[in-house]
């Protein structure tokens, strides 16, 4: 890139390719992948939540990471938002957890509100 | 054959074999394998609950069990038909995860957990690099140190020293060559705020690095990652790489005729390599002693050329204060402290965790209002703030406006931002040993007051804690403090009594009762403790004289049992496994001998 209007071009790029409908993305599951939610098992979730996708055939969720969102004592935090609707951020989303969350929230569309880190005023 | 009781029990969850094992050894050597039958069933129930068992024909459920728990069952139900209640399945338990609205206002922190770090496009959809395309294209170096100077923005790594002050010193040096570095050896225990930055947003500080070389001159930058954060040195060079990828660095980068380009180094896990001479020197390949300042990085810093040094939250800052302006960054904060801080709370509190707040928010809130409040719901004691080199506020402080001006005043110092809160069963005087061992440890020994001082403050303390403190120690610490912080080279002799200094100052009856009362407030030194049996309690269980790693414990079944003090060496394993609560903790302290 040699300019400002090169960097301009690829933000375009990039937040179109945030609006999910673009592509196809119906689902969008991100999972905090700092250190602290790799220490209590998120690559465990992160592979489960691929491998449950796999097996349930489901093609239209898009599955990122980031890093730590600050609750490191809820961790492995896992966020789901269908369409460009409310994100649920669910905590302590161990591997166990996850072919339930994927066939109620991911494919039902049902959020599991027990599991869901409730906000107080 | 039929059987008396079928048991099932959840052989996929970890531990089901030894718990199994233990089930099956207890059956047999009460001669029940004729009347029970045990099966393996891979699940129980839809909540995995470590492992399960489920007894027939009543369908008693028990969870959550470990090989003891399975001998008791065996004796208790199996044997004496008596359901063991405390190890049921109790409905399905899900723990309520609740987190407050929060007070944080992210700058650094603002895309750390919503972005994708290892892709750089998600960092230039939300505006990235578009600071760095403002300086290079619309402003002069000076412009920048100008917005900078408005913003306030203060060194974020703990002495707080104005930024646009290092930027101007490094820029007016001479020299063809310069350098910019970016400290990330975040050493100090419990913090870990710049790992966070590092591993969920690190184009931001490579943005205000980039930033920082145009505004000096430099053309080469270092990043010093500690090697204990793989994560982060991994996410980093993955980020440099898709950098240079865009021509975001590299040469003449977005068309101008500013190069700038990035190398991470490693530190070798030593904290005075933290301290930024000593840093600067492991950099250069040489073992990580502090140099003697003057003279200052700016002027003659890495391979003895103009650098200038910053910490990650720092150059996180940087792009954002170029975008929004110095003077949105100088509306938060308070009126010598501007901004926001990242703070990493640990210790004994609910909710452990990382915030970004304004400058100015009060320790109560944090420790209360983001972290949940105190452990247990015991009683706050006092915070440690700033790291090894910092201080502990105690209860009366609660209140007060946390800045870098403030801290000081009770103190204590900002440092990076760690935030350990300790409660009612904290010694303070074991805490000031633990720190002071930390600094002993870590003392690089290049110079007299910290090697020699930091150890001889660490033996006094000791003594106390193990009743060997004589009257007269607290003030040979107090003298001993003094000259340590007056003479010593670096922060890290200089910040070392702080943690001694503070606690004598706050919590000098805890001392003066180990001293002269050889008694630990807190129950927490071992040799001033001791393990005791209430014999009304105790129901004679033989647990406790079981699970004695030294055989300390005497008393037969269904009899008190006593504790020999003089064996006992203060695990407190006893009073883990008592099923009724009969062990407690005393420190009743004797009189000074004749």
């Amino acid at each position: 890139m040699k300019s400002l209007e090169e960097l301009q071009k690829i933000k375009e790029r990039a937040l179109e390719r945030r609006r999910m409908s673009a592509e196809g993305v119906r689902v969008r599951v991100v999972v905090a992948m700092g250190t602290c939610g790799i220490a209590a098992g998120a690559r465990d979730t992160m592979t489960a939540i691929l491998d449950e996708l796999e097996k349930q055939k489901v093609t239209d969720v898009a599955v990122t990471q980031t890093g730590c969102i600050g609750l490191c004592e809820y961790e492995p935090i896992v966020q789901v938002q269908i369409g460009d609707g409310e994100m649920v951020t669910y905590g302590k989303l161990s591997a166990e957890r996850v072919p339930a969350l994927v066939e109620k929230h991911v494919v039902g569309g049902e959020p599991i509100a027990e599991w869901a880190i409730k906000q107080t005023a | 054959m039929a059987y008396r009781a079928n048991i099932l029990i959840s052989s996929a969850a970890p531990g089901a074999q030894e718990v199994e094992q233990a089930l099956l050894d207890k059956i047999y050597e009460h001669h029940l394998d004729n009347e029970v039958q045990v099966m393996q069933a891979a699940t129980l129930g839809p909540q995995l609950q470590g492992v399960e068992l489920v007894i027939y024909p009543e369908g008693t459920h028990y969870v959550h069990l470990t090989p003891e728990d399975a001998r008791v069952i065996v004796e208790e139900h199996l044997l004496k038909g008596r359901p063991v209640e405390r190890l049921m399945f109790k409905g399905i338990e899900v723990e309520p995860l609740e987190a407050p609205a929060s007070k944080e206002i992210r700058v650094v922190l603002r895309n750390v957990g919503k972005i994708d770090p290892g892709n750089i496009d998600d960092y230039i959809a939300v505006d990235g690099y578009a600071a760095l395309g403002k300086v290079l294209t619309e402003m002069t170096p000076e412009q920048v140190l100008e917005e900078l100077k408005r913003s306030g923005l203060r060194g974020r790594g703990g002495a707080g020293f104005p930024t646009h002050l290092k930027w101007t010193f490094a820029r007016n040096a001479p020299g063809d060559a310069k350098f910019v570095i970016c400290n990330g050896d975040e050493g100090d225990p419990g913090a870990f705020m710049n790992r966070r930055v590092l591993e969920g947003d690190p184009h931001a500080v490579i943005e205000g690095m980039a930033i920082a070389a145009y505004v000096i001159g430099a053309r080469q930058g270092y990043f010093y990652v500690r090697a204990e954060y793989p994560i982060a040195i991994s996410t980093l060079r993955i980020a440099i790489q898709q950098a240079r990828d865009y021509g975001l660095l590299g040469e003449n980068i977005l068309g101008t005729d500013f190069s700038f380009d990035l190398e991470v180094r490693m530190g070798a896990g030593a904290f005075v390599c933290g301290e930024e001479t000593a840093l600067m020197q492991s950099i250069e390949g040489a073992r990580g002693m502090p140099t003697t300042r003057p003279p200052f990085p700016a002027t003659k810093g890495l391979w003895a050329k103009p650098s200038n040094i910053n910490n990650v939250e720092t150059y996180a800052n940087v792009p954002q204060i170029i975008l929004n302006g110095g003077g949105w960054f100088a509306s938060m904060g308070t009126e010598k402290s501007k901004g926001t801080k990242t703070f990493a709370i640990a210790g004994k509190v609910k909710r452990t965790g990382l915030i970004e707040v304004p400058l100015g928010v009060t320790i109560r809130e944090i420790v209360y209002d983001v972290g949940g409040g105190i452990l247990n719901d015991k009683k706050f004691k006092a915070v440690q703030t700033g790291g090894p080199m910092g201080g502990c506020i105690p209860e009366k402080y609660l209140d007060l406006p946390v800045d870098y001006e403030n801290l000081a005043k009770v103190g204590s110092i900002m440092g990076s931002g760690g935030f350990v809160v300790m409660d009612e069963d904290t010694c303070m005087v074991d805490i000031a040993r633990f720190f002071m061992e930390f600094t002993q440890d870590e003392s690089c020994g290049k110079c007299v007051p910290c090697r020699v001082g930091t150890r001889r403050m660490l033996e006094i303390l000791t003594d106390i804690c193990e009743g060997r403190g004589q009257p007269g120690d607290i003030e040979r610490l107090e003298a001993m403090a003094k000259y340590i912080a007056r003479a010593s080279l670096c922060g890290l002799g200089q910040g070392a009594p702080n943690p001694v200094l503070s606690t004598i100052e706050h919590f000098r009856d805890e001392y003066e009762a180990h001293i002269y009362e050889k008694r630990c407030p807190a129950k927490v030194c071992k040799p001033l403790i001791e393990y005791v049996i209430d014999p009304e309690t105790c129901i004679g269980c033989t647990r406790c004289a079981r699970n004695c790693p030294v055989n300390a414990i005497a008393g037969k079944p269904k009899q008190t049992h006593v504790i020999d003090p003089s064996v006992c060496v203060r695990c407190g394993i006893c009073k883990q496994v008592c099923p009724v609560n009969a062990i407690s903790i005393e420190s009743k302290g004797k009189l000074p001998e004749a």
